[in-house]
């Protein structure tokens, strides 16, 4: 089931490459949001209570209403155009998502280690690069905390392979979820609206030598 | 060594957190000099506690040892004029009590996260103290609050999230291979022990992300730019922190690691991507240092030159690992005059363009004095203490064998030392144009005197280090294989 649940989290980091709609994203982020609560839900269930609910919590709660909600927000609020503006076609994106996923496939090959599964290592991988990919290749200042927020998503991916003999780090993973999300949008991409007429990343570029 | 539970770090904490949570809500101007004094005296008392202390672990989480040691005795030297200089800059300012207020918490918050980033011997709270000094900088970096500091802090406080992600994940590798040599926890005594049996894949991937994590607090490549901008943007004693005392909390993280790989068989590899880096660093700083034009960013540029000539100094291995250390604690000394000064030229020509100074000896002479020697000491000319750490350095690249680069270096810093002195004696010597210099502030002399004190300290650490610091560097480097 677990595989199941990561594989479609894969197929939906494919999905983030041909969107070009920011509601788009933000579905696709919901979506990431329930399956990651699937997977934590399986895999986690032997830690204690109290800290399973925490997770469970962030997953459903934050990752998938808070944050879809507050980005929502900001995009009515600063009426920021839907339009996702990638600087590379739709067709370049999927193929580079696609070589993604199988680099992170060909580079778990090389694991010697029966301890850990590598279809975490794998996922986990390709939502970071993908985030990165992400952000390089799109204009917008949103689109970049969008992108942020796959590298995230994989981070936790990554952190659930560990929860069961390490929740501390587990919970660390959530505070830096929590933290960066917050502090990204709640405060930056607001004042950002405030200041600036269109959240583009060419507004941010008077800094430079 | 023996645990020893005292918890005076758990007081440090709480009373730090209750003078910044008091300066953040006061308003009164009298009020918030006597918190920031009493923040100081908390700073002070605490580190000769931990000085007297050295190596009692406290609160399971931290201990101090030698290199937490020497970096906690820099910060509380370095920020003693830093209050002092913010007290200027914000007087001169005319602030509204509540931007000075977040000023001073931030501050305070910043100077604490980074002492208990220092102690920490658990990578996960090292972790979490570095992600707080993000926060904490990102505060004072928006402190002028128009287009270019938001920029500067949107791209600082994006870079340093994504690079801090990338720690996080490095510390998620390192807890696989933790595991599976049947370790628990990541205190970093325990993974130096386990470190020989750890997989060798794991650590690899664990280095590569920890290492290019924490280049963003360290001002390397590839991570340096929103280092950049921020000690530009940053009001100048706080720019100060951020190129000293922030940078060494960059290297402490990568120090850590590097020594629990150090009995590993990758060791060699590790020490060949962090030649590589440094190289890399200084090369970039020289391309940037020959066309700036904002001195601010200059002096930024040359914090990137240093940290890279102190990695190559690390890699190489024999004398150069302790030059490197001595490289930094005088670069920490060094490096925040100029920022200092920095703040009293910006309110003589309202400006950081190297088009708009000029003459500065004629409105300023006792900071133009700073600024020269300023000049001499962090180009690592004699008689300035970096000039014998940075000859031990590259005496370590020599006999480590790698003359080409040791060639290509010494050409690099040529390049950035006529760079940087042209600026520089432009800024002293020759008329500004169109500037009017008819309603000038008149700036006292004693406002340069925390230079000079630091730049003596420069001078003196770097010919006649005493016994104390020598012995404390050479307990850092012993864990290192020779």
């Amino acid at each position: 089931m677990t595989n199941i649940l990561l594989i479609t989290f894969a197929i939906s980091l494919i999905y983030l490459g041909l969107a070009n709609r920011l509601g788009s994203y933000i579905n696709a982020l919901v979506f990431q949001g329930i399956v990651l609560f699937g997977v934590a839900f399986i895999e986690l269930i032997e830690i204690n209570l109290i800290n399973l609910v925490f997770v469970l919590l962030e997953t459903i709660v934050f990752k998938a209403i808070i944050i879809p909600y507050f980005l929502n927000y900001i995009i009515h609020k600063n009426k920021i155009t839907r339009d996702i503006e990638p600087y590379l076609p739709d067709f370049v994106s999927i193929v580079l998502i696609t070589g993604i996923i199988l680099g992170s496939f060909l580079l778990s090959n090389s694991i010697q280690d029966s301890h850990v599964r590598k279809i975490f290592f794998v996922v986990a991988i390709s939502a970071l690069f993908t985030g990165l990919y992400i952000i390089v290749s799109r204009r917008k200042i949103i689109t970049h905390v969008m992108g942020f927020l796959v590298i995230e998503n994989g981070v936790f991916i990554l952190s659930i392979a560990l929860g069961n003999e390490m929740p501390m780090l587990v919970n660390i993973g959530i505070l830096l979820d929590i933290f960066a999300s917050v502090f990204l949008l709640g405060i930056f991409a607001n004042k950002i609206g405030d200041v600036m007429k269109e959240q583009d990343v060419e507004q941010l570029s008077n800094l430079k030598d | 060594m023996t645990p020893f539970y005292s918890g005076v770090i758990g007081y440090y904490l709480i009373g730090a957190l209750v003078i910044s949570i008091l300066l953040f809500l006061n308003k009164n101007k009298r009020m918030n000099y006597l918190l920031t004094i009493l923040f100081m005296v908390l700073q002070w008392v605490f580190t000769i506690y931990e000085y007297n202390h050295i190596n009692n672990v406290d609160l399971v989480y931290f201990t101090p040892d030698s290199l937490a040691i020497i970096f906690i005795v820099i910060l509380s030297l370095i920020c003693v004029p830093a209050f002092y200089h913010s007290h200027i800059y914000c007087n001169s300012k005319n602030e509204n009590p509540r931007h000075r207020g977040i000023y001073f918490a931030a501050t305070v918050l910043l100077l604490t996260a980074l002492s208990a980033a220092y102690l920490s011997n658990h990578i996960a709270i090292t972790w979490i103290f570095v992600e707080l000094t993000t926060l904490s900088s990102s505060a004072l970096i928006y402190h002028r609050r128009n287009k270019n500091s938001l920029e500067g802090t949107w791209k600082y406080l994006f870079v340093c999230s994504i690079s801090i992600t990338l720690v996080f994940i490095g510390i998620l590798f390192l807890s696989f291979a933790v595991q599976q040599s049947g370790g628990t926890d990541l205190f970093y005594k325990e993974m130096f022990e386990k470190a020989s049996v750890m997989n060798v894949f794991w650590l690899k991937l664990a280095f590569l992300f920890i290492f290019t994590g924490f280049t963003s607090k360290a001002a390397l490549v590839p991570m340096y730019t929103a280092g950049i901008d921020a000690k530009d943007k940053a009001p100048s004693p706080s720019g100060a922190l951020l190129s000293s005392v922030l940078m060494n909390v960059g290297f402490i993280g990568i120090f850590r690691f590097y020594e629990i790989i150090s009995p590993t068989s990758i060791f060699p590899w590790a020490n060949k991507i962090i030649l590589i880096t440094g190289f890399l660093s200084i090369f970039v700083a020289t391309v940037y240092m020959l066309r700036v034009k904002n001195l601010k960013r200059m002096f930024a540029y040359s914090s990137v030159e240093h940290m890279g000539l102190i990695m190559l100094g690390l890699a190489s291995g024999g004398i150069g690992r302790y030059a490197a250390i001595l490289h930094l604690v005088l670069h920490s000394f060094a490096k925040p005059t100029l920022f200092f000064q920095m703040g009293q030229v910006y309110r003589i020509y309202k400006s950081k363009s190297i088009y708009d100074i000029g003459d500065y000896f004629k409105y300023n002479l006792s900071g133009s004095m700073v600024l020269l020697l300023a000049f001499f000491v962090v180009t690592a000319m004699p008689p300035s203490g970096m000039f014998v750490s940075e000859f031990l350095i590259f005496r370590s690249i020599f006999e480590s064998g790698n003359i080409l680069l040791l060639a290509i270096v010494l050409l690099l810093l040529t390049m950035i030392i006529w760079s940087f002195g042209k600026n520089i004696f432009k800024m002293l010597f020759i008329k500004p144009v169109n500037f009017d210099d008819s309603n000038v502030e008149k700036i006292s002399p004693f406002e340069s005197l925390s230079q000079f004190i630091l730049l003596a300290l420069v001078i003196y650490l770097g010919l006649n280090p005493p016994a104390e610091l020598v012995n404390l560097i050479n307990d850092t480097i012993s864990n290192l294989p020779k």
